[in-house]
């Protein structure tokens, strides 16, 4: 099976095109960074108290409010998260409310006013910051409801925990559910020692101010070091002009997937930067395999212009191009639509870097490299291609 | 030419069967089934796993501030000796490293020289502003003292983390701020309670409660059951509150403790005699043993002067019970614990108590039920982008298709062998990574495919147009392995936890495809090709 064959696109002629699509999307991008969503920084970065609830339940967002308000929190968010039918919330804190003397305070008093009717002398089951594995074994030790060995509650603590977590996210309805999964004596025990609340502490994330400006400087860092360190090393390998062409090009990348991000409306978080970095990595690939194509041509191809010689490296070059994107692309496609909430971002990232990236070599790298060359001829007079000298550097030989 | 490929096909078996091991460990011959097996090896972080990711900050000037306080009490002693007045010496609050005497008579200046050399020499000392002055910690004691605050700290908080049997906790310097410390407490059962038990200082004094223990509501009443004025060498300190109540009031206590924290030998929960409520018992040593003799000796209820003892930990008086007579190496502590709560004030007590305070500065908490969740949707997408992109190339290059297929698999078993042999942590956006390199990956069999679909168009015979399609290949595929790599460094050493773990698994996978794509992709070929004859068409 064959998808393109001997194409003969003129890409370089649509340069206007190219650039008017870029430029849309940078502006607009900075535009809604500038004045409208600014940069949505995660809580990673901006501090802050999340926690991640599940209802057994629908949960009723009024209802929450309600409780929260009575708990003093009037400045927390209340929002649906994930499916519908995981009856999900995320609460969240602002900074201000979120002190490094105190840290877990909020999250404490978000979980103090959800609890709405405790059970004197009772422990609530769905709390999984408190009761785990030992506590529930440690209630039916206590209580011996099966005159049997120490091992054998371990097990039935097990298979508690794994009926809480593993089979229905981390909230029990009813004690009764337990019914059939351990024996009746033993529910009886657990009755006498837990009772359930209507909702459990998925995860929960609190940042204080210091961490979030430490991690902001290194995500700064961490892109800027990997930008240059690439420039440095295609510089080593080809020339200064392509390296900067293709810096420009991951750099155009990243800030129109920043820019996807805030139109979106889309926190940045940790993970986000790391799939931001990847894709500089990934751009830069593409981008290097045209570079690559373009040295050998203007090996051979001592007659055509440097224009002709891009448009004909890019066409060579398409097929792998776009079967390597298009197959890049559909695993992380299946990272977005299976991986789960907690990578949403992440994927997202991917997504929108990967088509972004592949664009980028085509539409930004060739022609700048050709814009400059052009340039560099016309004030200079001479019409000499940057390119390393053959066999001198750069050329690497390995017999597999 | 055979026996080459032979040699070649020897090694790639010997490396597959070595990563399998390394995937799989010992325990696959123990037969435990695969998935146990990979369990042993591949370690869940604890996005996956469920448990705690915190970072404290170890407030360091305290312990600057306990030295400062040491050495204005031994500057006091000395000039006392030596008959020199001064008016007020003191520490400086907001230079915790500094202490400041005022009113010294001038020509007392060689004298206090003369003590600072001989008995505090960690401290420089200079002439202030009338009649002043001022002792300050030299810079090398100063960052001496704050580095061993802080390795005490992250000791303590081993010892403390490993007496509650948490399984492979992370316990380190957090290199990204000063004095920070990273703790990682994967599958931790109660992170609640763990983090309480770190966080707390633990340092119990004993002190005298003045007023015979009464307790005030506020702070307020307390001054004015004296009139405004506190006695002497006294102050306020909040009470914990009992079981069952709000408030704990405010109880008056000596300034000075009778026996500190260090003063402590052991500790053990127990149970009192008559009630069988938790109890702590502790044991001094002998020399603050002999101290709290004489103290309660003095003190006791048929003394002449009765007074109520403070226990207090960490600046709350737990209980202020009258003294019955007089007690001399050990006591115990009642109020109102749970068999819990007294096993870990024990544990907290025989473990030392902290140099300095500790504050959490963030604080991720992920729950048993979600990391069970992330691990299923990230083999979901796993499967799913793998089994697309497997489908894919086999009908796109159809023979061919079948090589890039082997290479790609023989890159995912390395890439989990890697982890399993460096015991690297699985996370979810590691998952991810591997999920990417399988991507990622398949773009070097492309590279190549699509060169050698590109030679054998010019009319190169399949031999040649192979070993051309390499060659050619080989250039483009090196560059664009290293500026990703250098990128996935990058990620390794500047980022932290889950993004530093993923930065690992790209790594390693960029490293395997180097191996499988170039090296294994040509052997197969070579093997298909030697079966053909001459002018046999290659399927690609």
């Amino acid at each position: 099976m064959e998808f393109f064959r001997n194409t003969n696109i003129d890409f370089l002629g649509k340069k206007w095109y190219f650039l008017s699509f870029s430029l849309i999307f940078s502006v607009a991008g900075v535009l809604s960074m500038l004045f409208w969503h600014g940069i949505p920084l995660g809580v990673d970065f901006r501090g802050g108290t999340l926690v991640y609830v599940k209802f057994v339940d629908a949960p009723n967002v009024q209802s929450i409010r309600g409780d929260l308000d009575k708990a003093g929190l009037h400045n927390a968010t209340i929002q649906s998260y994930g499916n519908a039918a995981d009856n999900e919330v995320v609460i969240r804190l602002d900074l201000k409310e979120t002190s490094e003397a105190d840290l877990s305070k909020g999250k404490n008093q978000i979980i103090n006013a959800l609890e709405t009717n405790p059970v004197a002398g009772k422990q609530d089951i769905n709390n999984s910051d408190r009761i785990g594995f030992t506590a529930v074994r440690d209630a039916l030790l206590a209580a011996d409801p099966l005159h049997a060995e120490p091992a054998e509650y371990d097990r039935q603590a097990r298979k508690v925990l794994d009926f809480r977590d593993k089979d229905h996210g981390g909230v029990i309805k009813s004690l009764d559910d337990l019914k059939g999964v351990v024996p009746d004596s033993v529910l009886n025990a657990l009755k006498q020692a837990f009772y359930t609340s209507n909702f459990g502490v998925r995860s929960a994330d609190i940042v204080g101010p210091q961490v979030g400006g430490q991690l902001k400087k290194q995500a700064t860092l961490a892109v800027g070091f990997s930008l240059v360190a690439m420039l440095v090393y295609l510089w080593f390998r080809f020339e200064m002009i392509y390296g900067v062409a293709a810096v420009v090009a991951v750099f155009h990348d990243t800030l129109i997937t920043v820019g996807a991000f805030s139109l979106t409306n889309q926190e940045i978080t940790l993970t986000v930067i790391a799939a931001i970095l990847t894709l500089v990595g990934y751009s830069m690939n593409d981008t290097i395999v045209v570079f690559d194509r373009i040295r050998e041509n203007v090996k051979m191809m001592r007659r055509e212009s440097l224009a002709e010689i891009v448009n004909k490296s890019i066409n060579q070059t398409l097929s792998r191009t776009i079967l390597t994107s298009g197959l890049t692309f559909l695993t992380v496609l299946s990272l977005y639509l299976f991986g789960g909430e907690v990578l949403h971002g992440f994927s997202f990232a991917l997504v929108v870097g990967i088509l972004i990236g592949t664009y980028s070599s085509i539409a930004v790298a060739a022609p700048m490299l050709v814009a400059y060359t052009e340039w560099r001829s016309k004030s200079s007079g001479r019409g000499a291609i940057p390119l390393p000298a053959p066999g001198a550097k750069g050329k690497v030989r390995v017999k597999v | 030419m055979q026996k080459n490929l032979l040699l070649k096909t020897g090694i790639i078996v010997a490396i597959l069967l070595i990563f399998v091991y390394g995937m799989l460990g010992p325990k696959l011959f123990s037969g435990g089934g695969f998935q146990a097996a990979l369990l042993d090896r591949i370690h869940l972080g604890l996005d996956l796993k469920g448990g705690s990711h915190l970072i404290l900050q170890v407030m360091v000037n305290d312990a600057v501030g306990a030295q400062s306080d040491h050495a204005a009490e031994i500057l006091k002693d000395e000039l006392q000796k030596a008959k020199v007045n001064y008016a007020d010496i003191a520490k400086v609050d907001s230079q915790p490293e500094k202490v400041v005497v005022k009113g010294v008579p001038l020509d007392a200046s060689s004298t206090i020289r003369g003590i600072v050399n001989d008995r505090l020499p960690e401290y420089d000392v200079a002439a202030g502003a009338d009649n002043s002055w001022v002792l300050t910690m030299k810079p090398q004691q100063l960052s001496d003292l704050k580095d061993r605050t802080l390795e005490q700290s992250i000791e303590a908080i081993r010892t403390r983390v490993d007496s509650l049997g948490v399984s492979e906790p992370l316990i380190q310097k957090n290199g990204l701020g000063d004095n920070q410390i990273l703790v990682q407490l994967p599958g931790v059962d109660d992170p609640g309670r763990v983090k309480e038990i770190i966080q707390s200082t633990a340092r119990l004094e004993l002190r005298e409660a003045l007023d015979h223990g009464q307790s005030y509501p506020t702070e307020q009443a307390a001054l004015q059951a004296h009139n405004g004025i506190l006695p002497a060498n006294s102050v306020v300190l909040p009470a914990k509150p009992r079981r069952g109540e709000q408030e704990g009031g405010f109880i008056i206590v000596s300034r000075v403790p009778v026996v500190g924290g260090t003063d402590i030998r052991s500790a053990d929960p127990g149970n009192k005699s008559d009630t069988n409520e938790p109890i702590v018992n502790f044991y001094l040593t002998a020399a603050a043993g002999k101290k709290f003799g004489t103290f309660t000796a003095a003190h006791s209820k048929d003394s002449a002067d009765p007074s109520n003892l403070a226990i207090v930990l960490d600046n709350k008086v737990i209980t202020a019970p009258s003294i019955n007579s007089q007690i001399n190496d050990s006591g115990i502590i009642e109020g109102g614990f749970t068999e819990e709560s007294a096993k870990d004030l024990a544990m907290l007590l025989r473990s030392g108590a902290l140099p300095a305070s500790l504050h959490y500065l963030t604080e991720r908490t992920v729950g048993p039920s979600l990391g069970a969740d992330s691990i299923r949707a990230g083999v979901k997408a796993a499967i799913a982008g793998m089994a697309a992109v497997l489908i894919f190339m086999l009908v796109y290059y159809r023979g061919a298709g079948v090589n890039a297929d082997l290479a790609l698999i023989l890159n995912l078993v390395i890439l989990l062998g890697f982890m399993g042999f460096f015991g690297a942590v699985l996370t979810l956006p590691g998952i991810a990574g591997v999920i990417l390199t399988v991507g990622m990956g398949v773009d070097s069999n492309v590279l190549i495919f699509e060169r050698i679909r590109e030679e054998l168009r010019s009319g190169k015979a399949a031999a040649a147009a192979v070993d051309q399609g390499f060659d050619r290949a080989w250039t483009t595929i090196l560059d664009t392995h290293v500026t990703t790599i250098v990128s996935a460094l990058i990620l390794f050493f500047v980022g932290t936890g889950p993004v530093s773990g993923f930065g690992l698994t790209l790594i390693f996978g960029l490293l395997a495809n180097l191996f499988t794509a170039v090296f294994v992709s040509r052997v197969i070929f070579d093997a298909v090709l030697s079966r053909k004859g001459r002018g046999e068409a290659l399927s690609i």
